[in-house]
Order: structure tokens, then sequence, then C-alpha cells
């Protein structure tokens, strides 16, 4: 069954790639990045929690010293005018085989049940690379080399969500959101019903802020707010609290930082200079909508 | 009396943000902190941080898609998306925009989260055809460009957020079904997810109009 090793192996082998193409140029700090995460895909299951620690570390240490350069310039690309709009088949390719995958390969008994997404997601990149050198005769390295430079331009952002992902996990091994779902306990008020609807759903919006995640916040905000005074207390109706409450979460996810794969990691993309004009783009999406979850909280729960 | 602690982990976030230190190193230090502070040695918080590191490799996996989106742009592929908006003359930023917002909403409400992205769909085809539709009616400021090109992603990220909650199999609803039935409330995820459908609605309202503003803004 082809699942998450598969997978791993795979993308080490790429990162890989990164780090020898890295030292073909002679950045050498990238090489060693990209290698430790090359490392980390393909032998982090051997390391040990405390080596895995270390490689974090190690990371973190070439990250924070400046010794990723971001991709040298002057590197132009062709035109594409002699391809005309042919050129968006092969960039159909990925999409169209993550939807073809998680209606046919369910059933094929081949795949993973559980990683349907992201086995898709590696078969459409293998079908494209066959598509695109079957076509346009590229170089037998410049994918990679092509793929090195976008990496060099995201740069240190391509591991932070990972990061944050650990960084949950030791919060909740400390216990943060029960702390957290205690205080909120102790400072809401009880009696009346519209600051206990603020109260949850502005706690939603700060904690998912300080998490990066609204499923983290989900569980300390309801069990602390949410089913004690609103559904127990006011006698709402659980799935219009919960439903609306978790989506006034995403009001917050739109303006951390912290959630980074959506908005830092897209500025990196993008080559933005600004790595916060992600996260300043949505505000004004995401306060009138946290405005709108409310009302809809407080009209359409308590009926 | 309770340990408050712990809680410095998000000082340390917080104050790191604020003053736009390195966030990975930010981060590690926030989740080194935390784990000292709740009593834990140094030796087996890296090794917490280690193993949680290693079992959410699979968020990485996203970067496999580069070799192909980098090939593309090699041959011109944004030149091209450039090229095919210039073309249809009432396709402006903002229309754009919201065609793909809607195209985000609705195929996202269907579990279709990773058929499009910002690695996927925004860098290569998106982002490229919102810039060319603002330049095409008026000369671009670098300010200007950038703000384009994030709305592009922020345009991305609310259709998602905002569609992908109206699908009854989504993490986030398994979630919630999850949590009430561990505290005795038993829920279809049928019912959660339609409660999802008014706040979809009035994101596509409000992040719309902020493009048909930023659409006013720039014939300016």
């Amino acid at each position: 069954m082809i699942g998450l090793p598969a997978l791993y192996t795979f993308t080490g082998l790429i990162f890989a790639a990164y780090a020898i193409l890295s030292i073909a140029r002679r950045r050498i700090g990238n090489a060693a990045f990209w290698g430790l995460i090359a490392a980390s895909f393909l032998g982090g299951d051997r390391f040990g929690d405390f080596g895995n620690g270390l490689l974090v570390l190690a990371l973190v240490a070439l990250a924070g010293t400046g010794a990723l350069r971001k991709p040298d310039v002057g590197d132009e690309a062709d035109d594409g005018a002699r391809y005309g709009n042919r050129l968006f088949l092969p960039a159909l390719i990925i999409p169209v085989t993550a939807l073809g995958g998680t209606f046919l390969l369910p059933g094929s008994g081949l795949i993973d049940p559980k990683q349907i997404t992201l086995v898709s997601l590696g078969l459409g990149v293998i079908l494209a690379l066959v598509a695109l050198y079957a076509w346009l005769r590229p170089p037998p390295l410049s994918a990679l080399e092509e793929g090195r430079r976008l990496i060099d331009a995201v740069g240190w952002a391509a591991v932070l969500p990972q990061m944050l992902a650990s960084l949950g996990a030791v919060f909740a091994v400390a216990g943060v959101g029960d702390l957290v779902g205690g205080m909120a306990t102790t400072v809401i008020p009880h009696d009346s019903l519209f600051a206990a609807v603020l109260a949850y759903t502005l706690g939603m919006v700060l904690f998912t802020m300080i998490m990066g995640n609204a499923f983290a916040a989900f569980p300390v905000m309801t069990a602390a707010i949410g089913l004690p005074l609103l559904v127990h207390g006011f006698g709402g109706n659980p799935a219009i609290v919960c439903a609306i409450g978790m989506l006034a979460g995403f009001s917050g996810t739109l303006m951390t930082p912290m959630a980074a794969n959506f908005n830092i990691v897209p500025a990196a993309l993008l080559e933005l200079k600004d790595r916060n004009a992600v996260v300043k783009a949505q505000v004004g999406t995401a306060l009138p909508l946290l405005v709108c979850n409310i009302a809809l909280i407080y009209w359409l729960g308590f009926r | 009396m309770t340990n408050y602690l712990p809680l410095t982990g998000i000082l340390i976030v917080v104050v790191g943000f604020l003053l736009r230190l390195n966030p990975l190193a930010v981060v590690t230090a926030a989740a080194l902190a935390t784990g000292l502070a709740a009593g834990k040695g140094l030796v087996e918080v890296i090794g917490v941080l280690g193993k949680a590191f290693n079992d959410s490799r699979y968020v990485s996996i996203i970067w496999i898609a580069l070799p192909v989106i980098g090939l593309l742009e090699r041959y011109g592929l944004q030149q091209q998306a450039r090229r095919m908006i210039t073309r249809f003359r009432r396709a402006t930023t903002g229309r754009l925009l919201i065609g793909y917002m809607a195209f985000r909403q609705l195929s996202a409400a269907l579990g279709l989260t990773s058929i499009a992205g910002h690695a996927q769909t925004v860098r290569p085809l998106v982002a490229p055809m919102a810039e060319a539709a603002a330049e095409r009616d008026a000369e671009l400021d670098e300010d200007m460009r950038e703000r384009v090109k994030a709305m592009a992603a922020a345009t991305d990220n609310v259709g998602l957020f905002f569609g992908e909650d109206i699908f009854i199999a989504i993490g986030s609803i398994l979630l919630i079904v999850g949590f009430l039935d561990q505290n005795g409330i038993h829920v279809a995820p049928l019912h959660l997810s339609i409660w999802a459908i008014p706040s979809a609605i009035c994101a596509f309202l409000i992040h719309s109009a902020r493009l048909l503003w930023l659409d006013r803004k720039l014939k300016k």
C-alpha cells in the first residue's frame, strides 16, 4: 500500500537534490538547510526523539544566523508565447490528479485511504513531470534546478508550518490550553447572553491567533465557555454554537502570522517585501466577518 | 496555586513576532521556555520538540510541487497567464479574484480543498493574472503591486476557509463532532456543515465588496 512512508522518501530525495544542487553553486548554508530536511524525511524515524530535536535546533541555528541566501537574480524565464495557451494544460495536471484521485483511488486498495490527498499530490507531480519532459524536452536537471530556485525564494518559511505544529505539541504537553481555559472561565460574565457570546467568539479569535490554528483553540474555548455557559447555561443549540464558533476562530487565522502556511508562506512564495502583507490584506475581511459570525450565533443559536 | 509559568511561551511568541525576529528562532525559544517552565528537563523538552517535528512532516510535503511549478515558469507560464488575461477587457483584478474565490469556495465545499492553493495556483496563475489585469488599466507603483499580489493570496485563504466547512468530512467538522461526542452531545456532521453556509455567504459578500473597492482604487 502506498502511504506516507513512500511519500516521505520521495520528498526526502527531492530535498536531497536541492541540497546537492546548492553545493554545486557554492551555497553552503542553503545546502546544509535543505540537506537536514532531506535527512529528516529519509531517516527521521530512526533518529530518535532527541536526535530529531537536535536536527530542529540545527535548522533553527542556520536560519537564525542568516546562513540561507535568496536566489540569484538575473535568472529570466522564457516568454511563453511560442507555446501559447497549451502551457496551461500541464499546469492543470496536479489539480486534475487531485480531483481524480479523490474519487477513484479510495476503492483501489493500493493507497492508504487516510492519505489520498497527499498521495494524489505526489502522483500529480510525477505525471506532470513526465508530461513536461516528453513535450518540452528540457535539460535533464532543469526541473530540480527550478525547484531549488523556488525553495530558495521561500527560504526558512518552508519549515515554519511544521515548526508551529511542533510548538502546538509542546503547548499541549505543558497544559497551556487548560491554563488559558481556566483563565477564560474566571473572567467571563455569567449573566448576559450577549456578553457570553462575545467572550466565546473573541476567545476563539485571540487563542486562534496565538496558536495559529482554530483547531487548537476550539476544544479549549468550547470546554471553558461554549459548553458550560452558552449551551448548558443559556440553552443554545450546540451544533450552531460550535459550527459558527469554529468559523469565528477562522477570522483569527486570517489575522495572525502564526498561521504560517496560509499567511507567511504565500508572502514568501510571491516574493513580497513585507512578510506580513497577506495578514494585512486579510484584516479588512476578517473583522467585519467576525461581527457577522457573532450576530449569527446570537440570533440563530438561541431560538 | 496554579503554575502560570508555561504561559511565558505565548509571551515570547507575541514579543518575538512584534520585534520581527526570525520566526523559526522565536518559535523554538517559545517551545523550549514552555517545556522548561512546565518542569520538564532540557533533554526531555528537546525530545518532545523533535518528536512533534518528525510527526508533522506531512505538512511540508507540498514542496514537492515546486519542480513542476518552476519548470512551467521557466517556459513562460506566468507571462502566458498575463497575456491571456489582458485579452479579456472586462476581467478587472477585482472581478477575476471574485471569480477565483467563487471557484475556491465551491470546490472546497465539495471537499476538494487541495486542487488549488498558494503553490499550485496562486503563484503560477492567479497572482500574475491579477497583476496583469491591474497593469492594463493604469500604471502600478511598487506598493500597489504588492497589495494586488497579497490580495490574490488573501482571496485564496478566504475562499478555502469559508468553503471547506460546508463539506461534512473536513477536519474541523470531524473535530467538532468528536468533541461534542466526548461531552455526551451527539450531532450529525450535516447539521454542523449546514450552519457554515450563512457565514460562507457573508465571507463572499464582504471580500467581494473589498475586491471591487480595490478595482476603484486601481483605476485612480
